[in-house]
Protein backbone atom coordinates (compact mmCIF):
# COMPACT_ATOMS: atom_id res chain seq x y z
CA UNK A 1 0.00 0.00 0.00
CA UNK A 2 1.25 3.55 -1.15
CA UNK A 3 2.11 5.72 2.11
CA UNK A 4 -0.86 8.04 0.11
CA UNK A 5 -3.01 5.05 1.17
CA UNK A 6 -1.92 4.70 4.25
CA UNK A 7 -2.46 8.44 5.01
CA UNK A 8 -5.63 8.40 3.74
CA UNK A 9 -6.73 5.56 5.95
CA UNK A 10 -5.14 6.61 9.18
CA UNK A 11 -7.28 9.71 8.65
CA UNK A 12 -10.77 8.11 7.71
CA UNK A 13 -10.15 5.76 10.65
CA UNK A 14 -8.96 8.07 13.47
CA UNK A 15 -11.14 11.51 13.14
CA UNK A 16 -9.58 12.90 15.89
CA UNK A 17 -6.30 12.53 14.16
CA UNK A 18 -7.63 13.98 11.06
CA UNK A 19 -9.42 16.98 13.92
CA UNK A 20 -6.53 17.99 15.23
CA UNK A 21 -4.61 17.97 12.09
CA UNK A 22 -7.14 20.79 10.70
CA UNK A 23 -7.18 22.31 13.94
CA UNK A 24 -3.52 22.90 15.59
CA UNK A 25 -2.29 25.61 13.03
CA UNK A 26 -5.17 27.79 12.98
CA UNK A 27 -5.11 27.11 17.23
CA UNK A 28 -1.67 28.13 17.30
CA UNK A 29 -2.27 31.49 15.28
CA UNK A 30 -4.80 32.25 17.11
CA UNK A 31 -4.48 31.03 20.28
CA UNK A 32 -0.53 32.18 20.42
CA UNK A 33 -0.18 35.23 18.32
CA UNK A 34 -3.41 36.91 19.01
CA UNK A 35 -4.59 35.99 22.72
CA UNK A 36 -0.95 35.62 23.61
CA UNK A 37 -0.48 38.86 22.26
CA UNK A 38 -3.62 40.50 24.45
CA UNK A 39 -2.20 38.55 27.10
CA UNK A 40 0.94 40.18 26.84
CA UNK A 41 -0.78 43.78 26.59
CA UNK A 42 -2.37 43.01 30.14
CA UNK A 43 0.65 42.15 31.54
CA UNK A 44 2.65 45.48 30.18
CA UNK A 45 -0.15 47.36 31.97
CA UNK A 46 1.11 46.23 34.94
CA UNK A 47 4.73 47.23 34.22
CA UNK A 48 6.30 50.69 34.95
CA UNK A 49 8.64 52.98 33.14
CA UNK A 50 12.11 53.40 34.91
CA UNK A 51 12.27 57.54 35.65
CA UNK A 52 15.89 57.66 34.87
CA UNK A 53 16.14 55.64 31.41
CA UNK A 54 12.70 55.78 30.23
CA UNK A 55 12.99 51.99 30.01
CA UNK A 56 10.42 49.56 30.58
CA UNK A 57 10.72 47.94 33.68
CA UNK A 58 9.54 44.17 33.67
CA UNK A 59 8.02 44.43 37.28
CA UNK A 60 4.85 44.08 38.53
CA UNK A 61 3.60 47.57 39.44
CA UNK A 62 0.11 49.83 39.33
CA UNK A 63 1.53 52.57 38.89
CA UNK A 64 0.00 52.49 35.02
CA UNK A 65 -3.59 52.39 36.51
CA UNK A 66 -2.57 55.14 39.52
CA UNK A 67 -1.53 57.73 36.08
CA UNK A 68 -4.39 56.74 34.74
CA UNK A 69 -6.72 57.54 37.04
CA UNK A 70 -4.53 60.34 39.27
CA UNK A 71 -5.19 62.74 36.20
CA UNK A 72 -8.38 64.41 36.18
CA UNK A 73 -7.82 64.63 32.02
CA UNK A 74 -7.73 60.72 31.75
CA UNK A 75 -10.69 60.56 33.39
CA UNK A 76 -12.37 62.78 31.07
CA UNK A 77 -10.64 61.51 28.77
CA UNK A 78 -13.34 58.21 29.15
CA UNK A 79 -16.28 59.77 29.89
CA UNK A 80 -15.86 62.14 26.78
CA UNK A 81 -15.23 58.90 24.46
CA UNK A 82 -17.74 56.48 26.33
CA UNK A 83 -20.38 59.27 26.27
CA UNK A 84 -19.49 59.97 22.57
CA UNK A 85 -20.14 55.81 21.61
CA UNK A 86 -23.64 56.24 23.53
CA UNK A 87 -24.39 59.06 21.50
CA UNK A 88 -23.33 57.50 18.24
CA UNK A 89 -25.13 54.65 18.95
CA UNK A 90 -28.44 56.09 19.67
CA UNK A 91 -28.04 58.61 16.82
CA UNK A 92 -27.39 55.23 14.54
CA UNK A 93 -30.40 53.47 15.65
CA UNK A 94 -32.29 56.48 14.65
CA UNK A 95 -31.05 56.78 11.59
CA UNK A 96 -30.91 53.19 11.10
CA UNK A 97 -34.32 51.69 11.99
CA UNK A 98 -36.52 53.38 9.27
CA UNK A 99 -33.77 52.14 6.88
CA UNK A 100 -34.04 48.98 7.63
CA UNK A 101 -37.71 49.01 8.30
CA UNK A 102 -38.08 50.06 4.83
CA UNK A 103 -35.74 47.50 2.94
CA UNK A 104 -37.40 44.66 4.80
CA UNK A 105 -41.10 45.65 4.73
CA UNK A 106 -41.33 47.43 1.84
CA UNK A 107 -39.21 45.92 -1.18
CA UNK A 108 -39.42 42.51 -3.06
CA UNK A 109 -36.87 40.61 -5.01
CA UNK A 110 -34.37 43.00 -7.30
CA UNK A 111 -35.24 45.94 -5.82
CA UNK A 112 -34.69 44.38 -2.38
CA UNK A 113 -30.74 43.06 -3.45
CA UNK A 114 -30.43 46.59 -4.70
CA UNK A 115 -31.28 48.46 -1.60
CA UNK A 116 -29.30 46.03 0.16
CA UNK A 117 -25.92 46.73 -1.94
CA UNK A 118 -26.63 50.40 -1.50
CA UNK A 119 -26.13 49.75 2.42
CA UNK A 120 -23.26 47.12 1.91
CA UNK A 121 -21.32 49.38 -0.39
CA UNK A 122 -20.44 52.25 2.23
CA UNK A 123 -19.93 49.88 4.06
CA UNK A 124 -17.02 48.32 2.36
CA UNK A 125 -16.11 51.29 1.25
CA UNK A 126 -12.50 52.98 2.64
CA UNK A 127 -13.24 53.71 5.95
CA UNK A 128 -10.02 56.66 5.26
CA UNK A 129 -11.59 57.81 2.00
CA UNK A 130 -14.94 57.88 3.92
CA UNK A 131 -13.33 60.24 6.59
CA UNK A 132 -11.59 62.07 4.29
CA UNK A 133 -14.67 63.01 2.76
CA UNK A 134 -15.99 64.13 5.38
CA UNK A 135 -12.89 66.86 5.83
CA UNK A 136 -14.09 68.39 2.47
CA UNK A 137 -17.76 68.12 3.48
CA UNK A 138 -17.19 69.88 6.98
CA UNK A 139 -14.60 72.05 5.76
CA UNK A 140 -15.49 75.96 6.12
CA UNK A 141 -15.32 76.55 2.90
CA UNK A 142 -16.90 73.25 1.96
CA UNK A 143 -20.45 71.58 0.74
CA UNK A 144 -22.76 72.23 4.29
CA UNK A 145 -21.47 75.72 4.84
CA UNK A 146 -22.26 76.16 1.28
CA UNK A 147 -25.22 75.02 1.56
CA UNK A 148 -26.29 77.06 4.69
CA UNK A 149 -25.62 80.27 2.75
CA UNK A 150 -27.46 79.34 -0.16
CA UNK A 151 -30.33 79.23 1.71
CA UNK A 152 -29.44 82.45 3.36
CA UNK A 153 -29.21 80.22 6.85
CA UNK A 154 -25.69 81.13 7.51
CA UNK A 155 -26.56 82.55 11.18
CA UNK A 156 -27.74 79.36 12.05
CA UNK A 157 -24.93 77.38 11.66
CA UNK A 158 -22.99 80.29 13.15
CA UNK A 159 -25.16 79.90 16.26
CA UNK A 160 -24.88 76.15 16.18
CA UNK A 161 -21.53 76.12 16.38
CA UNK A 162 -21.30 78.66 18.76
CA UNK A 163 -23.23 76.28 21.27
CA UNK A 164 -20.50 75.55 23.74
CA UNK A 165 -19.08 71.27 24.00
CA UNK A 166 -20.80 70.59 20.87
CA UNK A 167 -19.90 73.74 18.40
CA UNK A 168 -16.40 74.71 17.63
CA UNK A 169 -14.53 77.48 15.18
CA UNK A 170 -15.68 75.81 12.33
CA UNK A 171 -17.89 72.09 11.60
CA UNK A 172 -14.78 70.42 10.87
CA UNK A 173 -13.31 71.20 14.56
CA UNK A 174 -16.27 70.29 16.50
CA UNK A 175 -17.72 67.50 18.66
CA UNK A 176 -20.81 67.95 16.40
CA UNK A 177 -18.51 67.51 13.44
CA UNK A 178 -16.82 64.62 14.94
CA UNK A 179 -20.61 63.11 15.91
CA UNK A 180 -21.50 63.19 12.44
CA UNK A 181 -18.59 61.35 11.03
CA UNK A 182 -18.78 57.98 13.86
CA UNK A 183 -22.67 58.16 12.80
CA UNK A 184 -21.85 57.88 9.00
CA UNK A 185 -19.07 55.86 9.45
CA UNK A 186 -21.01 53.35 11.80
CA UNK A 187 -23.95 53.36 10.18
CA UNK A 188 -24.27 50.30 8.05
CA UNK A 189 -23.35 48.51 10.79
CA UNK A 190 -26.46 48.72 12.45
CA UNK A 191 -28.94 48.85 9.86
CA UNK A 192 -27.78 45.21 8.57
CA UNK A 193 -28.32 43.60 11.75
CA UNK A 194 -31.80 45.75 12.30
CA UNK A 195 -32.52 44.49 8.63
CA UNK A 196 -32.11 40.30 9.38
CA UNK A 197 -33.95 40.47 12.81
CA UNK A 198 -37.03 42.61 10.98
CA UNK A 199 -36.83 39.83 8.37
CA UNK A 200 -36.91 36.98 10.87
CA UNK A 201 -41.07 38.57 12.31
CA UNK A 202 -43.62 36.30 11.39
CA UNK A 203 -45.87 38.26 9.16
CA UNK A 204 -48.58 36.57 10.18
CA UNK A 205 -48.47 38.02 13.93
CA UNK A 206 -48.25 41.72 12.37
CA UNK A 207 -51.37 40.88 10.68
CA UNK A 208 -53.18 39.47 13.75
CA UNK A 209 -52.04 42.58 15.49
CA UNK A 210 -54.54 44.74 12.95
CA UNK A 211 -56.78 42.15 12.86
CA UNK A 212 -57.78 42.51 16.02
CA UNK A 213 -57.79 46.17 16.07
CA UNK A 214 -54.73 47.79 17.30
CA UNK A 215 -53.53 50.86 15.62
CA UNK A 216 -50.02 50.72 13.75
CA UNK A 217 -48.40 52.57 16.55
CA UNK A 218 -49.81 50.12 18.93
CA UNK A 219 -48.48 47.36 16.40
CA UNK A 220 -45.12 48.90 15.90
CA UNK A 221 -44.29 49.14 20.12
CA UNK A 222 -46.07 45.96 20.89
CA UNK A 223 -45.26 43.25 18.25
CA UNK A 224 -42.21 44.83 16.18
CA UNK A 225 -40.12 46.72 18.60
CA UNK A 226 -39.57 43.47 21.38
CA UNK A 227 -39.08 41.26 18.51
CA UNK A 228 -36.06 43.49 16.98
CA UNK A 229 -34.45 44.48 19.75
CA UNK A 230 -31.94 41.93 19.49
CA UNK A 231 -30.80 42.81 16.54
CA UNK A 232 -30.81 46.59 17.27
CA UNK A 233 -28.37 45.20 20.82
CA UNK A 234 -26.12 43.58 17.79
CA UNK A 235 -25.44 46.51 15.61
CA UNK A 236 -24.79 48.38 19.15
CA UNK A 237 -22.47 46.23 20.07
CA UNK A 238 -20.06 47.34 16.90
CA UNK A 239 -21.35 50.98 16.93
CA UNK A 240 -20.08 51.21 20.63
CA UNK A 241 -17.20 49.35 20.66
CA UNK A 242 -15.44 50.91 17.36
CA UNK A 243 -16.37 54.25 18.60
CA UNK A 244 -14.65 53.45 21.94
CA UNK A 245 -11.76 52.51 20.25
CA UNK A 246 -11.09 54.73 16.80
CA UNK A 247 -8.27 57.08 16.99
CA UNK A 248 -8.08 58.62 13.49
CA UNK A 249 -11.70 59.97 13.40
CA UNK A 250 -10.79 62.36 16.16
CA UNK A 251 -7.74 63.20 14.73
CA UNK A 252 -9.22 64.01 11.22
CA UNK A 253 -12.03 66.11 12.83
CA UNK A 254 -12.68 67.19 16.08
CA UNK A 255 -11.57 69.32 19.19
CA UNK A 256 -7.96 69.37 20.83
CA UNK A 257 -9.76 66.81 23.74
CA UNK A 258 -8.71 63.62 23.47
CA UNK A 259 -10.36 60.21 22.76
CA UNK A 260 -9.09 56.81 24.30
CA UNK A 261 -7.81 55.51 21.32
CA UNK A 262 -5.33 58.81 20.54
CA UNK A 263 -4.07 58.41 24.20
CA UNK A 264 -3.01 54.65 23.28
CA UNK A 265 -1.63 55.92 20.32
CA UNK A 266 0.13 58.82 21.04
CA UNK A 267 1.59 57.47 24.70
CA UNK A 268 3.26 53.98 22.60
CA UNK A 269 4.38 56.41 19.85
CA UNK A 270 5.89 59.82 20.78
CA UNK A 271 5.67 59.54 24.29
CA UNK A 272 6.79 56.18 24.67
CA UNK A 273 5.09 55.26 27.56
CA UNK A 274 4.06 51.58 26.93
CA UNK A 275 3.02 50.66 30.25
CA UNK A 276 0.50 53.28 30.41
CA UNK A 277 -0.71 53.10 26.49
CA UNK A 278 -1.24 49.29 27.71
CA UNK A 279 -3.61 50.62 31.32
CA UNK A 280 -5.31 53.15 28.37
CA UNK A 281 -5.87 49.96 26.08
CA UNK A 282 -7.61 47.66 29.35
CA UNK A 283 -10.21 50.81 29.57
CA UNK A 284 -12.56 49.97 26.28
CA UNK A 285 -11.81 46.17 26.98
CA UNK A 286 -13.56 46.38 30.46
CA UNK A 287 -16.03 49.19 29.60
CA UNK A 288 -16.74 46.65 26.06
CA UNK A 289 -17.31 43.59 28.31
CA UNK A 290 -19.49 45.71 30.47
CA UNK A 291 -21.56 46.15 27.98
CA UNK A 292 -21.36 43.24 26.15
CA UNK A 293 -23.07 41.91 29.44
CA UNK A 294 -25.62 44.12 29.18
CA UNK A 295 -26.63 43.65 25.87
CA UNK A 296 -26.44 39.59 26.16
CA UNK A 297 -29.22 39.67 28.41
CA UNK A 298 -30.99 41.89 25.54
CA UNK A 299 -30.50 38.15 23.27
CA UNK A 300 -27.80 39.85 21.06
CA UNK A 301 -25.73 37.32 21.04
CA UNK A 302 -28.63 35.48 18.99
CA UNK A 303 -28.73 38.09 16.17
CA UNK A 304 -25.26 38.47 15.62
CA UNK B 1 -48.17 47.20 8.72
CA UNK B 2 -49.96 48.79 5.98
CA UNK B 3 -49.46 48.28 2.20
CA UNK B 4 -47.88 51.59 1.53
CA UNK B 5 -45.23 52.99 3.32
CA UNK B 6 -46.20 56.19 4.85
CA UNK B 7 -44.86 60.00 3.91
CA UNK B 8 -42.66 59.81 6.86
CA UNK B 9 -41.01 56.46 6.51
CA UNK B 10 -40.30 57.05 2.84
CA UNK B 11 -38.31 60.39 3.48
CA UNK B 12 -36.39 58.86 5.97
CA UNK B 13 -35.62 56.21 3.93
CA UNK B 14 -34.87 58.37 0.74
CA UNK B 15 -32.95 60.43 3.25
CA UNK B 16 -30.87 58.06 5.09
CA UNK B 17 -30.03 56.60 1.70
CA UNK B 18 -28.89 60.53 1.16
CA UNK B 19 -26.43 60.11 3.35
CA UNK B 20 -24.82 56.90 2.92
CA UNK B 21 -24.20 58.18 -0.74
CA UNK B 22 -23.46 62.08 -0.39
CA UNK B 23 -19.67 61.49 0.71
CA UNK B 24 -18.42 58.72 -1.68
CA UNK B 25 -20.20 61.28 -4.39
CA UNK B 26 -18.41 64.28 -3.30
CA UNK B 27 -14.84 62.32 -3.27
CA UNK B 28 -14.89 62.01 -7.16
CA UNK B 29 -16.61 65.29 -7.37
CA UNK B 30 -13.10 66.71 -5.92
CA UNK B 31 -11.19 64.19 -7.95
CA UNK B 32 -12.01 66.72 -10.64
CA UNK B 33 -12.04 69.77 -9.46
CA UNK B 34 -9.32 72.64 -11.01
CA UNK B 35 -8.76 73.88 -7.21
CA UNK B 36 -6.00 73.03 -5.92
CA UNK B 37 -5.55 75.25 -2.66
CA UNK B 38 -8.81 74.82 -0.97
CA UNK B 39 -11.96 72.40 -0.11
CA UNK B 40 -13.70 75.05 -2.06
CA UNK B 41 -17.77 74.15 -3.16
CA UNK B 42 -18.92 74.30 -5.51
CA UNK B 43 -15.89 73.38 -7.35
CA UNK B 44 -14.82 76.23 -9.41
CA UNK B 45 -14.18 74.10 -12.43
CA UNK B 46 -13.52 70.55 -13.56
CA UNK B 47 -10.27 68.94 -14.99
CA UNK B 48 -8.79 65.40 -15.47
CA UNK B 49 -5.32 66.80 -15.33
CA UNK B 50 -4.72 65.50 -11.34
CA UNK B 51 -5.12 61.77 -12.30
CA UNK B 52 -2.27 62.07 -15.05
CA UNK B 53 -0.55 63.56 -12.16
CA UNK B 54 -0.97 61.23 -9.88
CA UNK B 55 0.23 58.24 -11.60
CA UNK B 56 3.46 60.13 -11.54
CA UNK B 57 4.18 59.98 -8.28
CA UNK B 58 6.82 57.49 -7.22
CA UNK B 59 5.92 57.33 -3.65
CA UNK B 60 2.31 56.63 -4.15
CA UNK B 61 3.03 53.25 -6.48
CA UNK B 62 5.69 52.10 -3.95
CA UNK B 63 2.92 51.90 -1.63
CA UNK B 64 0.19 50.56 -3.33
CA UNK B 65 2.83 47.87 -4.35
CA UNK B 66 3.56 47.54 -0.32
CA UNK B 67 -0.07 46.76 0.13
CA UNK B 68 -0.75 44.45 -2.62
CA UNK B 69 2.15 41.97 -1.59
CA UNK B 70 0.90 42.25 2.09
CA UNK B 71 -2.82 42.01 0.98
CA UNK B 72 -1.69 38.68 -1.00
CA UNK B 73 0.44 37.15 1.81
CA UNK B 74 -2.42 38.06 4.45
CA UNK B 75 -5.28 36.45 2.06
CA UNK B 76 -2.71 33.22 1.44
CA UNK B 77 -2.72 32.49 5.28
CA UNK B 78 -6.27 33.43 5.68
CA UNK B 79 -7.42 31.07 3.41
CA UNK B 80 -5.34 27.97 4.54
CA UNK B 81 -5.96 28.60 7.75
CA UNK B 82 -9.85 29.37 7.92
CA UNK B 83 -10.83 26.86 5.75
CA UNK B 84 -8.95 24.34 8.00
CA UNK B 85 -10.58 25.91 10.87
CA UNK B 86 -14.36 25.87 8.67
CA UNK B 87 -13.68 22.20 8.05
CA UNK B 88 -13.11 21.45 11.76
CA UNK B 89 -16.21 23.46 12.64
CA UNK B 90 -18.78 21.97 10.48
CA UNK B 91 -17.46 18.18 10.59
CA UNK B 92 -16.93 17.50 14.14
CA UNK B 93 -18.49 18.23 17.62
CA UNK B 94 -15.88 18.82 20.08
CA UNK B 95 -15.17 20.93 23.54
CA UNK B 96 -14.46 23.94 23.08
CA UNK B 97 -16.45 24.75 19.93
CA UNK B 98 -17.78 28.22 21.46
CA UNK B 99 -14.42 29.11 22.48
CA UNK B 100 -13.52 29.13 18.77
CA UNK B 101 -15.86 30.72 17.97
CA UNK B 102 -15.28 33.65 20.54
CA UNK B 103 -11.68 33.11 19.08
CA UNK B 104 -12.41 33.22 15.30
CA UNK B 105 -14.66 37.07 16.06
CA UNK B 106 -12.86 39.03 18.85
CA UNK B 107 -10.32 40.14 16.10
CA UNK B 108 -13.01 42.28 14.68
CA UNK B 109 -15.32 42.45 17.54
CA UNK B 110 -12.56 44.36 19.86
CA UNK B 111 -11.41 47.29 18.21
CA UNK B 112 -8.34 47.36 15.88
CA UNK B 113 -6.26 49.54 18.41
CA UNK B 114 -6.20 46.32 20.65
CA UNK B 115 -5.50 43.83 18.27
CA UNK B 116 -2.70 46.76 16.94
CA UNK B 117 -1.21 47.75 20.12
CA UNK B 118 -1.26 43.93 21.55
CA UNK B 119 0.85 42.70 18.62
CA UNK B 120 2.99 45.45 19.01
CA UNK B 121 3.83 44.83 23.06
CA UNK B 122 4.84 41.02 21.78
CA UNK B 123 6.60 42.37 19.07
CA UNK B 124 8.54 44.36 21.70
CA UNK B 125 9.33 41.74 23.47
CA UNK B 126 10.40 39.20 21.44
CA UNK B 127 12.46 41.67 19.64
CA UNK B 128 10.85 41.25 16.73
CA UNK B 129 11.63 43.90 14.22
CA UNK B 130 8.79 45.49 12.57
CA UNK B 131 8.31 45.57 8.74
CA UNK B 132 6.79 43.31 5.95
CA UNK B 133 5.86 40.36 8.11
CA UNK B 134 4.69 41.59 11.23
CA UNK B 135 1.83 43.70 9.28
CA UNK B 136 1.13 40.50 7.40
CA UNK B 137 0.75 39.12 10.77
CA UNK B 138 -1.44 41.64 11.71
CA UNK B 139 -3.59 41.65 9.00
CA UNK B 140 -4.15 37.55 8.47
CA UNK B 141 -5.64 37.40 12.25
CA UNK B 142 -8.30 39.41 11.44
CA UNK B 143 -8.70 37.97 7.97
CA UNK B 144 -9.00 34.38 8.77
CA UNK B 145 -12.82 34.76 10.36
CA UNK B 146 -13.95 36.06 6.58
CA UNK B 147 -12.60 33.37 4.93
CA UNK B 148 -13.35 31.46 7.73
CA UNK B 149 -17.51 32.61 7.43
CA UNK B 150 -17.76 32.68 3.93
CA UNK B 151 -16.61 28.40 3.68
CA UNK B 152 -18.47 27.36 6.87
CA UNK B 153 -21.61 28.38 5.61
CA UNK B 154 -20.63 26.64 2.26
CA UNK B 155 -19.94 23.37 3.95
CA UNK B 156 -23.09 23.73 5.74
CA UNK B 157 -24.79 24.16 2.43
CA UNK B 158 -23.36 21.12 0.54
CA UNK B 159 -23.63 18.29 3.15
CA UNK B 160 -21.36 15.82 3.94
CA UNK B 161 -23.04 12.75 1.95
CA UNK B 162 -21.13 13.74 -0.93
CA UNK B 163 -17.62 13.30 0.45
CA UNK B 164 -19.10 9.83 1.65
CA UNK B 165 -20.03 8.74 -1.43
CA UNK B 166 -16.55 9.80 -2.83
CA UNK B 167 -14.80 7.74 -0.52
CA UNK B 168 -17.27 4.69 -0.60
CA UNK B 169 -16.58 4.82 -4.48
CA UNK B 170 -12.96 4.02 -3.57
CA UNK B 171 -11.47 7.55 -3.65
CA UNK B 172 -8.87 8.65 -0.98
CA UNK B 173 -8.83 11.48 0.99
CA UNK B 174 -6.50 13.41 -0.82
CA UNK B 175 -9.07 12.33 -4.35
CA UNK B 176 -11.74 13.46 -2.80
CA UNK B 177 -10.53 16.86 -1.35
CA UNK B 178 -9.26 17.33 -4.95
CA UNK B 179 -12.22 16.54 -7.02
CA UNK B 180 -15.09 16.45 -4.94
CA UNK B 181 -14.58 19.31 -1.78
CA UNK B 182 -12.35 22.10 -3.37
CA UNK B 183 -14.59 22.21 -6.41
CA UNK B 184 -17.98 22.64 -4.41
CA UNK B 185 -15.93 25.37 -2.04
CA UNK B 186 -14.05 26.88 -4.90
CA UNK B 187 -16.21 29.96 -5.11
CA UNK B 188 -16.82 30.66 -1.46
CA UNK B 189 -13.08 30.57 -1.27
CA UNK B 190 -12.37 32.79 -3.44
CA UNK B 191 -15.02 35.08 -2.41
CA UNK B 192 -13.72 35.19 1.38
CA UNK B 193 -10.49 35.55 -0.03
CA UNK B 194 -11.51 39.01 -2.25
CA UNK B 195 -12.95 40.01 1.31
CA UNK B 196 -10.01 39.64 3.28
CA UNK B 197 -8.19 41.09 0.69
CA UNK B 198 -9.83 44.37 0.26
CA UNK B 199 -9.81 44.20 4.04
CA UNK B 200 -6.04 44.18 3.94
CA UNK B 201 -5.84 46.50 1.73
CA UNK B 202 -8.13 49.20 3.71
CA UNK B 203 -6.27 48.30 7.16
CA UNK B 204 -4.95 51.16 8.77
CA UNK B 205 -5.22 50.97 12.19
CA UNK B 206 -3.64 47.84 12.93
CA UNK B 207 -1.04 48.48 10.46
CA UNK B 208 -0.25 51.80 12.06
CA UNK B 209 1.15 49.31 15.11
CA UNK B 210 3.10 46.97 13.42
CA UNK B 211 4.47 49.06 10.45
CA UNK B 212 6.84 50.82 11.74
CA UNK B 213 8.33 53.07 8.92
CA UNK B 214 7.00 50.43 6.33
CA UNK B 215 3.96 52.68 4.18
CA UNK B 216 1.34 50.92 3.02
CA UNK B 217 -1.13 52.46 0.87
CA UNK B 218 -3.76 53.48 3.60
CA UNK B 219 -1.30 54.54 5.85
CA UNK B 220 0.70 56.70 2.83
CA UNK B 221 -2.79 58.63 2.34
CA UNK B 222 -3.35 59.19 6.20
CA UNK B 223 0.08 60.89 5.90
CA UNK B 224 -1.26 63.04 3.09
CA UNK B 225 -4.07 63.47 4.76
CA UNK B 226 -1.75 65.64 7.53
CA UNK B 227 0.40 66.96 5.56
CA UNK B 228 -0.79 67.03 2.03
CA UNK B 229 1.98 68.01 -0.33
CA UNK B 230 -0.39 68.34 -3.19
CA UNK B 231 -3.95 68.02 -1.93
CA UNK B 232 -6.14 67.00 -5.57
CA UNK B 233 -3.36 63.96 -5.55
CA UNK B 234 -5.20 63.08 -2.46
CA UNK B 235 -8.24 63.25 -4.09
CA UNK B 236 -7.57 61.16 -7.25
CA UNK B 237 -5.76 58.60 -4.89
CA UNK B 238 -9.09 58.48 -2.80
CA UNK B 239 -10.86 57.51 -5.89
CA UNK B 240 -8.47 54.95 -7.40
CA UNK B 241 -8.44 53.20 -3.85
CA UNK B 242 -12.01 52.89 -3.70
CA UNK B 243 -12.37 51.22 -7.57
CA UNK B 244 -9.79 48.90 -5.93
CA UNK B 245 -11.52 47.69 -3.06
CA UNK B 246 -15.22 48.38 -4.65
CA UNK B 247 -14.78 45.45 -7.09
CA UNK B 248 -13.60 42.65 -5.38
CA UNK B 249 -16.80 43.45 -2.90
CA UNK B 250 -19.36 43.34 -5.74
CA UNK B 251 -17.90 40.46 -7.21
CA UNK B 252 -17.38 38.42 -3.58
CA UNK B 253 -21.72 39.66 -3.51
CA UNK B 254 -21.86 37.93 -6.52
CA UNK B 255 -20.51 34.76 -5.79
CA UNK B 256 -22.19 33.91 -2.75
CA UNK B 257 -25.56 35.81 -3.62
CA UNK B 258 -27.10 31.68 -2.31
CA UNK B 259 -25.88 32.36 0.59
CA UNK B 260 -27.38 35.20 2.37
CA UNK B 261 -27.73 33.02 5.52
CA UNK B 262 -24.39 34.02 6.52
CA UNK B 263 -25.37 37.45 7.10
CA UNK B 264 -27.55 36.24 9.64
CA UNK B 265 -30.90 35.08 7.97
CA UNK B 266 -31.97 37.77 6.09
CA UNK B 267 -33.42 36.54 2.61
CA UNK B 268 -33.21 38.45 -0.17
CA UNK B 269 -35.79 37.79 -2.83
Amino acid sequence: MTLRRRLSDALYVRPLLLLSLLLIPPLLWLGIIYLGSLFNLMLYSFYSLNDFTGQVEYRFSLSAFQQLFSSPANVDIVVRTTLMALVVTLACIAIGFPLAYYIAFYTKGNAKTFWYLMVLLPLWSSYLIKVYAWRLILAGEGVISWFFNLLGLGWLLQGILSIPVVGGPSLSNSYLGMFLVFTYIWLPYMILPIIAALERVPKSLIQASSDLGARPGQTFRKIIWPLVIPGVAAGSIFTFSLTLGDYIIPQVVGQPGFFIGQMVYVQQGTAGNLPLAAAFSVVPIVIIAIYLLVVRRLGAFNAL
Amino acid sequence: MPDKPSLGLRAAFYLGMLFLHFPIAIIVLYALTTEDRTYQFPPPGLTLRWFGEAFQRQDMWAALWLSLQVAAMATGIALVLGTMVAAAMYRFQFLGKDFITVLLILPIALPGILTGIALLTTFKRLALEPGFWTIVIGHATFCIVTVYNNVVARFRRTGYSQIEASMDLGADWFTTWRWVVLPSIATALLAGGMLSFALSFDEVIVTTFTAADQKTLPIWFLNELFRPRERPITNVVAVFVMLITFLPIVLAQWLTRDTDDLHGGGKTG
